[in-house]
């Protein structure tokens, strides 16, 4: 298995914030690769980013919050650990996707777009991976896990949590 | 003597192990002392087989897969960096497997073969010989040449390539754009993944051609958030691209320029859609344009575009390598060329199938996919993404071609073509087709926006027994307003794998209880 990258990077500052918002201003369209940046960078968009996007690039507060909010991509409050992302789109369906996914939901015990108490899994849908010849398909923060069967998964989140297992 | 031995890096043959496949190959070559040398090549797209391993030999490469990480050892053990050929993974020459042999490879003929970043590796076979004849000619016979090919976009519309190019070409001089959709958002197709990801030097110089053609020194390549890996090797691709000449103010010495970047989306489906597609390059919500006027004429920044997909862009260095009638050559009736057709989902071989149109759905399926996964019967297959129409049996003698599945209300779209078997409940996927535009509608028009909505529902209360007949009515009338009064084809087409079920799956939509009048449930 390939190193995954966790998507929780440094707690924020303003100045840090208005340094990646700096880096991005001038570009054409700096809208999203400026939000993708704050994503990166610190995990998620701070309420706090937006009046401090909306004035470098001209903007109401009220249009950034809604060009987020527009995009399944961008999320407004940290992530788990771990960004696991289920394919729900069809060709998935096909080979079982619907079973991995009603399991996925159980044995995390959340919903989507939720997280763990631990903090260590954030479920998401997702519709394609581009890996429909070998679905089920999962995405667990940059690596994507094909063929993915129900008892697989349990041994992929087992791998990827750091909560120390009580041993009675 | 070193032994040299492949193993592919796309998001496939890593999502199944590729990468401890490498690592075990080089452990084991290290026990025995041999010298080896692993090249990350890119997939041959023959995904039932991945990860495929091949070894160079002077008769030529031969492969071994689907290699899992606990394989390799035996492999050794069976002579494997000998070359030869006990095991059974060995599966012989790669070039003369029947899946791979049967195919018509113009725009893939180098997939899989090649060190995708590796610019050598992609002159070697032809790469840039296309840009370089494009160079020498007037922008006006380059879009005669793209003409004269017949090719149309690949990406869902058809529309003839050459014909949007003139219109931009037409446009008084001044910024224009080249911009590739690479949003890719079909459930079922990877196409255009594979080119980034395997060999995308061939978008960036189908890119640079089109931007010689029509007068762009700008391409964007508007690229999904889904798609890490071809994000990185993108990037990779394009800096070595600008290091070669190949890209930037001077190409080849010729003095012309252009200049290219990847932008990623955000996950949002209709960002597919090409005018939603400009408004977040733009840096806005992705809310589906009016037309006209068209993104030719007024596209990014309000400046003529050329917006293509992947695989439109993908099939120019052919054309300008080997002229547009060497491409037109190929096909059936106003369906030119190659179309890369993408069998997925419950299929025993998926893959790539690159081959010229007119071959069956049933020869797709059977002849190369070798029928379900699951080894039971198929029972419906769709094909052009989450909006194209579930098919019947009685539909998959078809030639695949644009016009001859219009005529049946099938949908060739980019190609992608989902197989079931007889344990999928129809009436499931007629509700996640209305689900999925709920989801992923833009929300500009009512039609799509509310009556996606208003389809899920209906949707349950004709699987509840509820009012079936009247129900039943509604949501015929509901498909009719979404289809007739939307304003693109996402609203515009969601009923159309809905109508199909309707049509012919129509057990699938009766509750399993029976129903007498005024409803029951089951
Ligand atoms: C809802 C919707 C989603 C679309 N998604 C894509 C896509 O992911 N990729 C693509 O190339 N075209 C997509 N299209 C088609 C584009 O709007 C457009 O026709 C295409 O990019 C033009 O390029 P082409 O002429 O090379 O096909 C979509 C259209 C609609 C209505
Ligand atoms: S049909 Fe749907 S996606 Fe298209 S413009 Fe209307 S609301 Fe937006
Ligand atoms: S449909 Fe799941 S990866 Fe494409």
């Amino acid at each position: 298995m390939s190193q995954t990258h966790s998507p929780v990077a440094d707690a924020w500052t303003p100045a840090q914030i208005q340094a990646v918002i700096d880096a991005h201003r001038s570009r054409p369209g700096a809208m999203l690769p400026m939000l993708h940046a704050i994503q990166d960078r610190f995990g998620f968009i701070p309420d706090e980013a937006v009046p401090m996007i909306a004035d470098a690039l001209r903007h109401t507060r009220a249009e950034v919050h809604g060009i987020i909010s527009f995009y399944h991509h961008f999320r407004t409050h940290p992530a788990g650990r771990n960004v696991v992302q289920i394919c729900r789109a069809e060709a998935c369906q096909s080979v079982g996707s619907r079973q991995l996914e009603a399991h996925a939901l159980k044995t995390l015990g959340i919903d989507y777009h939720q997280t763990t108490p631990d903090h260590e899994f954030t479920l998401e849908p997702v519709y394609c991976l581009g890996n429909c010849a070998c679905g089920p398909s999962i995405r667990v923060n940059d690596d994507i896990f094909g063929r993915m069967t129900p008892a697989q998964f349990d041994e992929l989140t087992d791998e990827l949590s750091t909560t120390v297992v009580e041993v009675k | 003597m070193t032994v040299t031995v492949y193993v592919p890096r796309d998001t496939t043959a890593l999502a199944l192990g590729a990468d401890r496949v490498a690592t075990r190959l080089e452990r084991g070559a290290k026990a025995r002392n041999v010298d080896i040398n692993i090249v990350r090549n890119g997939s041959r797209g023959l995904f039932y087989l991945e990860p495929l391993i091949e070894i160079d030999t002077p008769e030529g490469r031969i492969a071994f897969g689907p290699v899992t990480p606990a394989d390799v050892e035996s492999l050794l053990e069976a002579g494997l960096l000998e070359a030869r050929q006990k095991h059974p993974l060995s599966l012989g020459l790669t070039e003369e497997i029947p899946y791979l042999k049967r195919q018509q490879r113009l725009t893939f003929s180098r997939i899989g073969i090649t060190d995708p970043i590796s610019i050598e590796d992609y002159t070697a076979l032809r790469g840039f010989e296309g840009l370089k004849k494009t160079l020498a000619l007037e922008s006006q016979a380059v879009v005669d040449e793209v003409k004269t090919s017949g090719l149309r976009g690949r990406g869902g519309a058809a529309f003839p390539t050459g014909i949007k190019w003139q219109t931009v070409h037409d446009q008084p001089p001044g910024q224009k754009y080249v911009v590739c959709n690479a949003d890719e958002g079909d459930s079922g197709t990877f196409a255009d993944r594979l080119v980034m990801e395997c060999d995308p030097y061939l978008l960036i110089e189908g890119m640079t051609i089109a931007g010689l053609a029509v007068g762009a020194d700008q391409g964007y390549i508007y690229l999904r958030s889904e798609y890490p890996l071809a994000h990185a090797i993108l990037d990779e691709a394009i800096e070595r691209a600008v290091n070669a000449g190949y890209l930037g103010d001077n190409i080849q010495g010729s003095g012309r320029a252009f200049h290219l970047e990847v932008r990623l989306g955000a996950g949002a489906y209709i960002c597919g859609e090409e005018t939603s597609l400009l408004e977040s390059l733009e840096g806005k919500r992705g809310l589906v344009r009016a037309k006209p006027p068209l993104p030719a004429i007024e596209g990014l920044f309000g400046r003529p575009t050329v917006v293509n997909n992947v695989l439109s862009l993908a099939a120019v260095p052919f054309i300008m390598d080997q002229g547009g009638q060497t491409y037109a050559d190929y096909g059936l009736g106003r369906s030119r060329g190659t179309l890369a057709i993408q069998l997925a989902g419950n299929v025993k071989r998926g893959g790539l199938v690159e081959l010229a149109f007119g071959t069956s759905l049933r020869e797709l399926m059977e002849g190369f996919g070798g029928g379900t996964l699951s080894g039971r019967p198929l029972k419906a297959v769709q094909v052009g993404g989450p909006l194209g129409a579930y098919l019947p049996e009685s539909q998959w003698d078809h030639p695949v071609d644009y016009e001859g599945f219009a005529a049946f209300g099938g949908v060739v779209g980019h190609g992608g073509v989902v197989m079931f078997d007889d344990s999928v409940d129809m009436g499931d996927q007629a509700r996640f087709a209305m689900e999925f535009c709920s989801v992923e509608s833009c929300g500009k028009c009512t039609p799509c926006r509310i009556g996606a909505v208003r389809g899920v529902e209906v949707i349950d209360r004709i699987r509840a027994g509820e009012s079936f007949e009247k129900n039943l009515a509604l949501l015929t009338d509901l498909c009719d307003t979404m289809v007739d009064g939307s304003l693109c084809a996402m609203g515009g087409m969601t009923p159309f794998p809905v109508q199909s079920v309707m049509k012919h799956f129509p057990d699938d939509l009766t509750p399993r209880q029976a129903v007498t009048a005024g409803g029951t449930t089951c």
